[in-house]
């Protein structure tokens, strides 16, 4: 199951469609690897803003893989982290602007944040570990998963975060006028909360299902809890 | 904004506006190096002074790249300023503290990748900070960050030794006594504010 490391892709590389849904669920970046997690804390107070961020972060993720992956002969290996850095920080900063364009209370919503995706490990833990050793098709394939994972991991915490911060669902009010919001969950605490509780969730499911077959959840533990990526 | 007084600067940025706990920033190393208070504080201090750094050079390059009028080049070189920054501590650190050095490992390098270094060169761009603001602002985003490590550490050091259910263990237990803290420190708020 979590055979799938970058060093076993090696000896059997996996299909594109796997390529793809890998990222996803089984080694989701945030819930799973516990990669990128300022943006993950920081802006998902909404729904909204949490898919925003989720789908910005996918295309720099997408594009900039794609662009080491096609580049991956030519990088230099001492200067490969710059030129990483490099590429994706041109992303981030084309990101910025279309955002900037497209609406302006969002690009003021996410504010500084947009711009932090250059530091996120996830982008960074990606190009090295799996864009720089394939080819284009599956590096970029991945690398869509791996948004798109991110994106939903996002969704989850800043639904629940609206949900309950501000009784609304993609600015949608839910209860009715008497509903008292629990305003700490769109506060800075209400985010470590929040993530915690949706680990705290996986992690008993994950017991549960290791207590049914031992042998197969054992190989679905999770690879880590730090930002080993790059 | 840009009316803020140093003092109230150096406050919120210690307390009320930390760089962990209520801005999110710099959270790999504050959820993964925080195992004990001696690898933790040296971390605080190293970042520390990438971050005063960064901020010194990002206010110079602010002002050249706004006298050429290449505002979009803003990241790039904010970026590419602290990777070589990063890469200066870490050749001081492996010649002169090896052992500590070792203790870091993969974290050193990551400073390039935390939020807090990038964060700070950003923020202070977006708020119009002046040059003693922007100072004021790296040391104070600094040393909040080595607080918020050490505090997040002591209290890991302790938990160590207390029986907690195995589903808790790792990065949810983390994750809550973080929370706990960000609660305690938005005790603060409207200090300084």
């Amino acid at each position: 199951m979590s055979g799938v490391t970058p060093s076993a892709s090696l000896l059997a590389p996996p299909s594109t469609w796997e390529e793809f849904t890998e990222g996803m669920w089984k080694r989701n970046p945030v819930f799973v690897m516990v990669l990128g997690m300022c943006p993950t804390l920081a802006v998902t107070v909404s729904a909204v803003n949490s898919i925003s961020m989720g789908l910005a972060t996918t295309f720099v993720l997408a594009a900039s893989c794609f662009l080491i992956s096609v580049m991956r002969k030519m990088i230099p290996k001492e200067v490969r982290i710059a030129t990483y850095i490099v590429i994706i920080a041109t992303f981030v900063t084309v990101v910025d602007y279309a955002v900037q364009a497209i609406s302006l209370d969002l690009y003021e919503a996410l504010g500084a944040y947009i711009q932090l995706i250059v530091a996120n490990c996830l982008v960074l833990g990606r190009a090295e570990a799996h864009a720089a050793r394939n080819p284009p098709i599956p590096a970029t394939m991945n690398a869509v998963g791996m948004g798109l994972g991110f994106t939903l991991a996002l969704t989850m915490i800043g639904g629940v975060r609206e949900i309950l911060g501000a009784g609304a669902f993609f600015g949608i009010p839910l209860f009715g006028p008497h509903f008292q919001p629990w305003v700490i969950m769109v506060l800075p605490p209400g985010g470590f909360f929040v993530m915690a509780g949706w680990l705290l969730l996986f992690s008993i499911l994950r017991r549960r299902a290791q207590l049914r077959t031992p042998a197969e959840a054992a190989a679905a533990e999770p690879s880590g809890a730090s930002c080993h990526g790059a | 904004m840009a009316r803020e007084s140093l003092a109230q600067i150096l406050l919120t940025t210690i307390l009320s506006g930390n760089f962990v706990l209520a801005m999110f920033l710099g959270m790999c190393p504050f959820l993964g190096v925080t195992h004990s208070v001696s690898v933790a504080f040296p971390l605080g201090l190293a970042t520390t002074f990438v971050i005063v750094i960064a901020s010194l050079s990002a206010y110079l390059l602010n002002w050249l790249l706004g006298m050429a009028h290449l505002e979009f080049l803003r990241l790039i070189c904010y970026i590419v300023v602290i990777a070589s920054a990063v890469q200066l501590v870490e050749m001081y650190v492996k010649k002169h503290h090896p052992a500590l050095f070792r203790a870091l490992g993969i974290y050193l390098p990551l400073i390039t990748t935390n939020c807090a270094v990038l964060g700070v060169a950003l923020f202070q761009t977006a708020r119009d900070y002046n040059f003693a603001q922007s100072i004021t602002f790296a040391i104070g985003g600094g040393v909040g960050f080595t607080l918020a490590l050490t505090l997040l550490a002591s209290v890991r050091e302790r938990v160590e030794l207390a029986d907690v259910p195995e589903v808790v263990q790792g990065t949810v237990l983390v994750l809550m006594l973080a929370g706990v803290l960000s609660l305690a420190f938005m005790g603060f708020a409207g200090l300084g504010g």
